[in-house]
């Protein structure tokens, strides 16, 4: 347990559930090892016995077969959660979920909308070598039809979800796996979160550090270290890739007119690409300097922790990118 | 393990009604064929013309709140489910009034006033899907069959094996229909399966699997009706292999080089519609069954083209609709 007042990121999406799960009865959790082991992560501990089999539902190790029997299930009435341990299995469900859930409200002219939620845990930094780190939350966005969400603090961990769920549309929702352990303030009480809308994580004047999920604590960090440099640095948190809060965008650029994008995502393609895009097309103006981005190498993710650690965006990384932004010195070899 | 429910004596009224629904079927595609060649129904079309009989008796089976998942080959299906072939029409030559407003064409008939779900055109792609409506029926306690057709070209896939496990596993009441026309686009059967008896594939899920004369409507709806009881009856899942034959090619596109000409004229013999008036006849039927119909049946055809040509192009400043839904949040 938490201190008093505090919680962890995985406490919070169990909170979430439990809450979603003792809301409404057509919504139930579906997904491998959700129920007798208590979820790969101990996400979803306790609510098998809470809930019941038939609501805390272990599925076999077939991700098109529960993914897609979870689109039945929203299309026939229920409210599900699937669970998808891992961005990485989740390509094993792609059909389901490029082809039908992201597809039928629009092939079918509006008749068939699919009110799914879709969780996974995203990401590298543990070790887990090259199929088990991926961070394809960007490919996703790239889907029409599809709402993507990347939880990052204990409140949205714990309020997003609600959110998702009342979402009448799929909602793929990525909880990065580092940050599981993550301490944050107790959400209980901080109430409902909407899902259009970044937010402004540290206000600062002179650049913006835009990113979301599994970097924001990399991007709250560097600015602590640029500010002993007098480097005043904002750090938004997009929180949902699609839609992207373009007006978010645009704000925070126009404010500090220096930008650094931090994407776990490869660079190219990726969804830091798309942030630079929209930038050019709506605050081009606004920006005095190129825009710099922090995003992992285009390698296949490594076992051993050193190569793990120089493939992924790190703290100094973003401290270097930041000074290279606003035209400090130190930006090349920092 | 498999077994096959006996063929019964035909009831005239009722086979009367099976053969108009074959022959509404038959008569549908071969216009299509013609608005094909006319280029006004474009993409891919595939026609089940030889094929009738599986979803004319299966389709017969079912109740109104049931739910039906069919494949891209599926205008009679779409059509035997109650779809207007109005709607159905106008969808093929891309218009507003179609069944999906023209953005699915030929492939992706739906109707949800129906529960009709598709017109999928992943081979496979539907079995996971028709296994969740399965699930929230059992998890509302609603009396209802899921009937999930799929070509024999799927039993390849992961998708069918996954829901076929899932759907036994917790005894799902779904119809799972196998429409075995032996050729997976130009792939034969025994060029795609280590095992060509499709029901004794389906029986190692532990699930009920019978082997279908596809060719006889009569059989066909008999078996589903069995199939369908026992589903309702708390007993999980079955399997039907229907097997049948597609007298034309896979696709318009299809040059159709990978099978005998012979072979074709063989399954011509057991067309299901010939079988079908020859038994009303010897039943002491009218003597002249299919051509009873065929008057009726071109009005309709008639009546329906006649409505998708003064239909209304799905409107361009439409596109973007129902990316997301129109709700307020």
């Amino acid at each position: 347990m938490s201190a008093p007042g505090t919680t962890t990121y995985r406490e919070a999406l169990r909170e979430g559930l439990r809450a979603a799960l003792a809301a409404d009865d057509r919504t139930f959790l579906m997904g491998e090892d959700v129920g007798r082991y208590g979820g790969s992560f101990a996400v979803s501990l306790g609510l098998l016995e809470e809930f019941g089999p038939a609501r805390v539902r272990d599925a076999p190790l077939s991700e098109s077969a529960f993914v897609g029997a979870g689109i039945g299930a929203a299309i026939g009435g229920m409210r599900p959660i699937v669970e998808v341990m891992t961005v990485n299995f989740s390509l094993l469900a792609l059909d389901q979920i490029m082809n039908n859930a992201a597809t039928l409200l629009h092939m079918t002219n509006g008749q068939l909308n699919v009110p799914l939620v879709i969780r996974m845990t995203t990401g590298a930094g543990r070790q887990l070598a090259a199929q088990h780190s991926h961070s394809l939350e960007g490919w996703y966005a790239h889907i029409p039809g599809l709402r993507v969400v990347t939880p990052a603090t204990t409140r949205d961990a714990r309020w997003m979800l609600k959110a998702a769920l009342e979402d009448p549309d799929p909602v793929l929702v990525f909880e990065h796996g580092a940050l599981l352990t993550e301490p944050g303030p107790d959400p209980s009480d901080a109430g409902e979160v909407d899902l259009d809308r970044a937010a402004v994580r540290r206000a600062g004047r002179d650049v913006s550090i835009i990113t979301y999920g599994g970097s924001l604590p990399k991007a709250l960090a560097a600015a602590e270290l640029l500010a002993a440099e007098g480097i005043d640095a904002e750090v938004v948190d997009l929180r949902t890739l699609r839609p992207l809060d373009t007006d978010a965008i645009v704000a925070t650029v126009a404010r500090t007119h220096h930008v650094v994008v931090v994407d776990e995502g490869w660079r190219s393609g990726g969804i830091n690409a798309e942030i630079i895009a929209r930038i050019n097309d709506h605050a081009f103006f606004e920006l005095d300097g190129p825009v710099q981005r922090v995003c992992t190498l285009e390698v296949p993710i490594p076992y051993a922790q050193h190569l793990e650690e120089a493939a992924l965006p790190q703290v100094h990384d973003v401290v270097r990118a930041s000074r290279i932004a606003v035209g400090a010195a130190g930006g090349s070899d920092g | 393990m498999t077994t096959t429910p006996e063929s019964v004596d035909i009831d005239l009224p009722i086979a009367l009604d099976r053969l108009r629904a074959m022959v509404r079927v038959r008569r549908f595609e071969e216009r299509c064929v013609e608005l094909y060649s006319a280029s006004a129904i474009r993409g891919f079309l595939h026609l089940a013309i030889g094929e009738e009989a599986v979803a004319a008796g299966v389709l017969a089976a079912l109740e109104p709140d049931d739910a039906v998942v069919a494949t891209y080959r599926e205008h009679g299906h779409a059509l035997l489910r109650g779809l207007s072939m109005r709607s159905i029409m106008s969808e093929m030559l891309g218009m507003q009034e179609g069944c999906c407003g023209g953005r699915g064409g030929s492939m992706h008939l739906f109707s949800a006033e129906h529960r009709f779900y598709g017109g999928n055109a992943i081979v496979g792609g539907g079995l996971p899907v028709a296994t969740g409506l399965a699930l929230a029926d059992q998890m509302q306690a609603r009396d209802r069959v899921t009937a999930c057709f799929f070509g024999e070209g799927a039993m390849a896939e992961g998708e069918f094996h996954e829901s076929m496990n899932l759907a036994a596993l917790w005894e799902l009441p779904v119809l799972f229909c196998c429409e075995n026309n032996l050729y997976a686009m130009g792939t034969a059967l025994d060029r795609s399966e280590s095992q060509v008896d499709l029901a004794l594939k389906a029986s190692s899920y532990a699930m009920a699997a019978w082997v279908v004369d596809g060719m006889d409507v009569i059989a066909v709806e008999h078996a589903a009706r069995a199939a369908a009881a026992q589903i309702r009856a708390g007993g999980g899942p079955v399997f039907l292999e229907l097997r049948t034959y597609r007298f034309r090619a896979h696709s318009m596109y299809d040059p159709d080089r990978y099978r005998d000409k012979e072979e074709i004229e063989r399954w011509r013999e057991r067309d299901p519609i010939a079988l079908l008036a020859a038994a009303i006849v010897a039943a002491g039927g009218p003597a002249d069954p299919v051509g009873d119909l065929e008057a009726e049946v071109a009005a309709e055809i008639d009546d329906a083209v006649a409505f998708a040509e003064a239909g209304t192009p799905a409107p361009v400043d439409s596109l973007t609709r129902f990316v997301t839904s129109e709700v307020a949040r």
